[in-house]
């Protein structure tokens, strides 16, 4: 088993994909299908631009056991309000600045959902966000083999 | 097509990625939300965008893009160049609309 954390900062557009850039790194040094890292670095990339738009701080965790990778990704923030609402494409409460970068146009979630095998999100409006993920090799993926 | 087919028949302006111009252009990707490139670009597209700022070349890094053109005129931030020069991702410009660019590209056969 191998995992790593990685610390991400709300409001520094400049260092975000940091994490998914390690993250794309790292699982394809693992030799895991080119097609399902690639899965994982969009929704690693989504989920850390949310906690950088939308959080005060929070954590991206990977976990890879054989085949199988877990994402997790928690923050201190304002949680979500309506898990409904947040998650139907197009609904975003990014501001502005996020906005103008081409951010907060509402589809991370749905990115990810499409992304990963398993999704859950809970956002409880008093302490943050926790979305956990989980990835397993599509048969065509592993057809396709290694890493892009 | 490569790359450099491309940038010599449009008169792109490179700023960084000289060395990687040899690389197919497989399709093509035109968005302002980083999302919607995160979600629907393949490998090996171009993207045409007027965002300016260093995230571009991330998200076109972790998707193996082939190259960004900034069109419209826009300049790409200082710190946009010097992270493509790091990834040494193709990072043109060009006076161009994206609306008048992608229908010269597409006329050229990316797509």
């Amino acid at each position: 088993m191998f995992s790593i954390r990685y610390p991400v900062l709300g409001g520094a557009y400049f260092l975000a994909g940091r994490a998914a850039a390690d993250v794309k790194q790292r699982l394809g040094d693992r030799g895991l299908p080119g097609e399902m890292v690639r899965r994982v670095v969009i929704a690693a990339y989504e989920a850390e631009m949310n906690i950088c738009i939308h959080a005060v701080s929070g954590e991206i965790e990977v976990v890879v056991e054989g085949v199988q990778v877990q994402l997790h990704a928690e923050d201190r923030g304002p949680g979500i309000a309506d898990i409904e609402q947040a998650l139907a494409p197009g609904f975003s409460t990014a501001d502005a600045k996020a906005r103008a970068l081409g951010f907060g146009a509402g589809m991370g979630f749905a990115n990810m959902q499409r992304c990963a095998d398993t999704f859950a999100v809970c956002g409880g409006a008093a302490d943050g966000t926790r979305v956990t993920m989980s990835f397993i090799p599509r048969p065509q993926e592993i057809m396709a083999g290694g890493s892009t | 097509m490569k790359l450099t087919d491309l940038v010599s028949a449009l008169s792109l302006e490179t700023h960084a990625g000289e060395g990687n111009l040899a690389r197919p252009v497989t399709g093509g990707i035109v968005s302002d939300l980083l999302s919607y490139v995160m979600g629907n670009a393949r490998a090996g597209d171009l993207w045409v965008t007027i965002q300016v700022h260093p995230n571009i070349v991330g998200v076109a890094d972790l998707l193996d893009l082939s190259a960004v053109v900034v069109a419209g005129g826009q300049e790409p931030e200082s710190a946009t160049v010097a992270k493509a020069r790091e990834h040494g991702l193709a990072l043109l410009t060009t006076e161009m609309s994206a609306f008048t660019l992608v229908g010269k590209l597409h006329e050229l056969g990316v797509g």
